[in-house]
């Protein structure tokens, strides 16, 4: 197997010594095949045992090792050095604040994901000796997509609204408020839709897209953004237009 | 040191300790719950589990049928009224998981689709695609938002259980964040902390699977079981060593030599099935240990593939056809050519078995309890004693669902009768613990490196306690873990910052697999039979006169462990011979 002498700059921070962060260059042996996060793991077993970043599952479903891969948010298991010909730029990911080298605070992420209610919501519960709730395939179909979230949040490093305010409550979790929207079984659309059919959910997108092009689980979280708003905007045609509030 | 007073404190955030704590919070909202995880919960190994999770719901099938594979699967040493309880409370949970949105594959008609899988004598396995780990790790996890009882602490290492009066009453934290110690008063604690894989060099095991649930428990007095038992999965990609799911085979993946050999059939798995036409326990269908056995030998003949990546069978889905390929094994398709260049509908893709599931674990009963008071344990990093000798495929999903519940009402029940605590001892406790950091923080010669240690240990479990062993070999190996516990503890930090230290962290991490690694290697070397995941090419037969019962390995502090042994519980299945011969024999 091909080897090669990759060359990662990567984005220093220690909050304990650190006033500036500042890029240390790093020479490492590695295979061709490999990909960035196996390159990281080098540096810090044979180097630099001081680097810090994320991971566990390597294989783009744990959502850990997100990071910016010269300027790109991607998951540092699933990015592959043999794409990236030259030096290697790491940083952490923007958007978010950092905690040391590539490490971030997902702390508002965490928050607006409880927000949105990703559960079932029901207004009357089916006792469980009364069986499952019958789903049909294309029942399924409809939100299966959406579930897939592994909650990476490549996408708020991505989306340039999240970039400027902060209050928006951004793809990830816009996507997984769809998630639960779309579900035969649920009944928690109004609950959910207080909180994302309003000016910091999705009416702050303005359908850049960016979000799905990053997305490692091809989520597509900007049609379920659009979704959200073409269903809300029926919402207010009833409510608004409609004699009797379209009831 | 802060205190932070709770009812139940649950150490880890995966599948067991989130289906532990909501447990919890829905029969005693009035209990505060920590759940406490060096991760966020999402992050937990759990997402990885590929296949699915196995309960009784098709007219055609019955409990008895489920217990007798998973007892025969196990090699006679599951305990059986664990068994006979797991079965019948594992369709209940499911349905439970259903009701909180998990996203089940349906048939045409809305109710549930299930799949076959090895070792299993009916379709019973409930799958999401080959994503059914992840959607049920985020089912749990969403569904735990709505709880007010439940606290997280997101990123707290669990360092040290607070044991005093012979009872668990708490635990000792590190805030990962800014390296600030907690200290968490409660009146029981539930470890849910996963298996510890990262032992070996090649695992599907993600790099949290560290075993530091089983260490802390097994410092703290409760023993480990059965820990000479680890699991080989047949199917991994031989770079990455990521698992490709048993649903391969399942959906009717055959496996076959350099020659085109099914060489299954050689292996007393035969004779040969029609392919795209997979029947139960048989051939691809047989049980993991039966078939990573297989390789080993296949690999002693000649008859494996060599590739970059070292001595590889093939498993060859090209029949499947891409449209049931993209509908039930997206992953694996997308797996296998993100990592490995190949596309399943195309070609077959090199595999070769890899470690995947730790049996043994700490000693627990079919009420999830350690033989430490006010100590339970579910999930991977307990041994209830389900999965015997053998794990069946789609087993551990469940079993992670019915006996993180079965922990959350033990621990109810064991709350009501406690006398106060001493918190003056506690915090004496808790003091032991701080000391025991500061004193590694402070070392300053030594000379010994995580790096290198990891290295040795890896090396040393891969040579001497993989697929077959023997006693020359297991004897090197547990000298040779004596020797690293004792260089560990000359271990040197490079890195002495509070902050976000992984350094500190992966120190912590190589103790604990230290610990676990020489209980599988004592327990290997007492082990003088094969039966399961443990072969011995020294001792090839089944032994029951002798070996019909349990290793128990107890911590010594620095020295060598002790080792005794516990029956096995026999009800209704005495042992019988494993037949995954198709009825043929």
């Amino acid at each position: 197997m091909k080897e090669r002498l990759v060359q990662l700059e990567v984005f220093r921070y220690n909050p304990d010594t650190d006033r500036q962060p500042s890029y240390q260059r790093y020479e490492v042996s590695c295979l061709e095949e490999w990909v960035v996060l196996d390159a990281l793991n080098k540096v810090k077993e044979t180097l630099d045992p001081t680097l810090n970043y994320r991971w566990s599952c390597h294989m783009a479903v744990c959502g850990s090792c997100g990071m910016m891969i010269n300027g790109e948010p991607r998951l540092a298991c699933h990015t592959f050095l043999r794409d990236y010909p030259g030096v290697i730029r790491i940083e952490p990911l923007v958007h978010f604040p950092v905690e040391r080298d590539l490490i971030t605070a997902p702390d508002d992420f965490m928050a607006k994901l409880k927000r949105v209610k990703p559960y079932i919501i029901r207004k009357q519960k089916q006792p469980l000796e009364a069986g499952e709730y019958k789903q049909t395939p294309r029942e399924l179909l409809r939100y299966r997509q959406y579930a897939m979230c592994i909650n990476c949040t490549l996408c708020y490093a991505a989306c340039p609204e999240y970039g400027l305010t902060k209050h928006f409550i951004g793809p990830a979790a816009i996507a997984l408020a769809h998630r639960y929207n779309q579900d035969s079984r649920d009944q928690g659309r109004d609950e959910r839709q207080e909180v994302i059919a309003t000016k910091e959910g999705v009416w702050e997108c303005t359908f850049v897209g960016a979000c799905s092009e990053v997305c490692p689980v091809h989520v597509d979280p900007a049609s379920a953004l659009q979704q959200v708003k073409i269903a809300s905007s029926f919402d207010w045609i009833k409510e608004h237009l409609l004699p009797g509030g379209g009831k | 040191m802060e205190t932070i007073e709770t009812d139940v404190a649950v150490i880890g955030a995966g599948g067991a300790g989130l289906r532990t704590a909501i447990a919890l919070a829905e029969s005693a909202p009035y209990l505060r719950v920590a759940l406490i995880s060096k991760v966020y919960p999402m992050r937990s190994h759990t997402c990885a589990a590929e296949g699915g999770a196995a309960g009784v719901v098709k007219p055609d099938d019955s409990y008895d049928t489920h217990f007798d594979d998973t007892v025969a699967g196990g090699d006679w040493l599951s305990d059986q009224d664990c068994v006979e309880y797991f079965v019948r409370e594992a369709p209940r949970e499911l349905l439970q998981l259903e009701h909180w949105g998990c996203p089940w594959n349906r048939e045409p008609d809305g109710s549930i689709a299930v799949r076959p899988f090895g070792g299993m004598k009916k379709q019973r396995t409930w799958f999401a695609a080959d994503k059914s780990g992840f959607h049920i790790l985020h089912t749990l996890f969403q569904t735990s938002l709505q709880f007010e009882s439940i606290t997280r602490f997101d990123e707290y290492f669990a360092l040290d259980l607070l044991v005093d009066d012979g009872r668990c009453q708490g635990l000792v934290a590190m805030d990962i964040r800014n390296g600030q110690l907690r200290q968490f008063n409660a009146k029981a604690v539930i470890i849910c902390g996963g298996g510890a894989g990262r032992m070996f060099p090649f695992t599907t095991n993600g790099a949290i699977k560290t075993g530091d649930g089983m260490a802390m428990a097994y410092r703290a007095g409760a023993p480990l079981k059965d820990m000479e038992f680890v699991q080989y999965h047949p199917t991994g990609l031989p770079n990455t060593g990521s698992l490709l799911t048993e649903a391969c085979r399942g959906e009717g993946g055959v496996l076959v030599n350099k020659h085109g050999r099914r060489y299954l059939q050689d292996y007393g798995m035969g004779p040969e099935t029609p392919i795209g036409k997979p029947q139960f326990k048989t051939m691809e269908l047989g049980p993991r240990d039966r078939l990573s056995q297989a390789y080993w030998h296949e690999q002693k003949k000649g008859n494996t593939v060599t590739t970059p990546w070292g001595e590889c069978v093939l498993l060859d889905m090209r029949h499947l056809g891409e449209k049931k390929i993209n509908e039930r094994l997206p992953l694996v398709r997308e797996l296998t050519a993100t990592y490995l260049g190949i596309d399943i509908v195309k070609e077959p893709v090199p595999i070769r078995p890899v470690v995947h599931y730790m049996m043994g674990g700490i000693s627990t009963d079919t009420r999830a309890a350690t033989p430490l008071p006010g100590l339970f344990a579910a999930g991977e990093c307990a041994c209830v004693s389900l999965n015997g000798a053998n794990r069946l495929g789609s087993n551990s999903l469940v079993e992670l669902l019915v006996f993180g519940r079965r922990a959350a009402l033990s621990a109810i029940e064991h709350i009501e009768k406690q006398p106060p605590a001493n918190t003056a001892a506690l915090a004496a406790r808790a003091q032991e613990t701080e000391q025991r950091i500061k004193d590694l923080f402070a070392r300053s010669s030594g000379g010994e490196t995580v790096a290198a240690l990891r290295r040795e240990m890896m090396t040393t479990m891969e040579t001497h306690a993989g697929i077959y062993r023997e006693e020359a070999g297991l004897q090197i190996a547990a000298a040779k873990l004596q020797e690293l516990r004792e260089r560990y503890q000359r271990v040197v930090l490079t890195d002495r910052s509070s902050v976000y230290n992984t350094d500190f962290y992966q120190t912590l991490e190589l103790g604990s697999l230290l610990d676990c690694a020489q209980a599988v290697t004592v327990g290997a070397l007492a082990r003088r039979e094969s039966r399961g995941a443990h072969q011995r090419l020294d001792y090839p037969e089944r032994d029951d006169k002798n070996f019909l019962r349990h290793t128990l390995v107890h911590h010594q502090g620095a020295a060598a462990p002790r080792v005794d042994y516990l029956d096995v519980v026999i009800t209704k299945s005495p042992p019988g011979i494993r037949d995954y011969s198709g009825g043929h024999k």
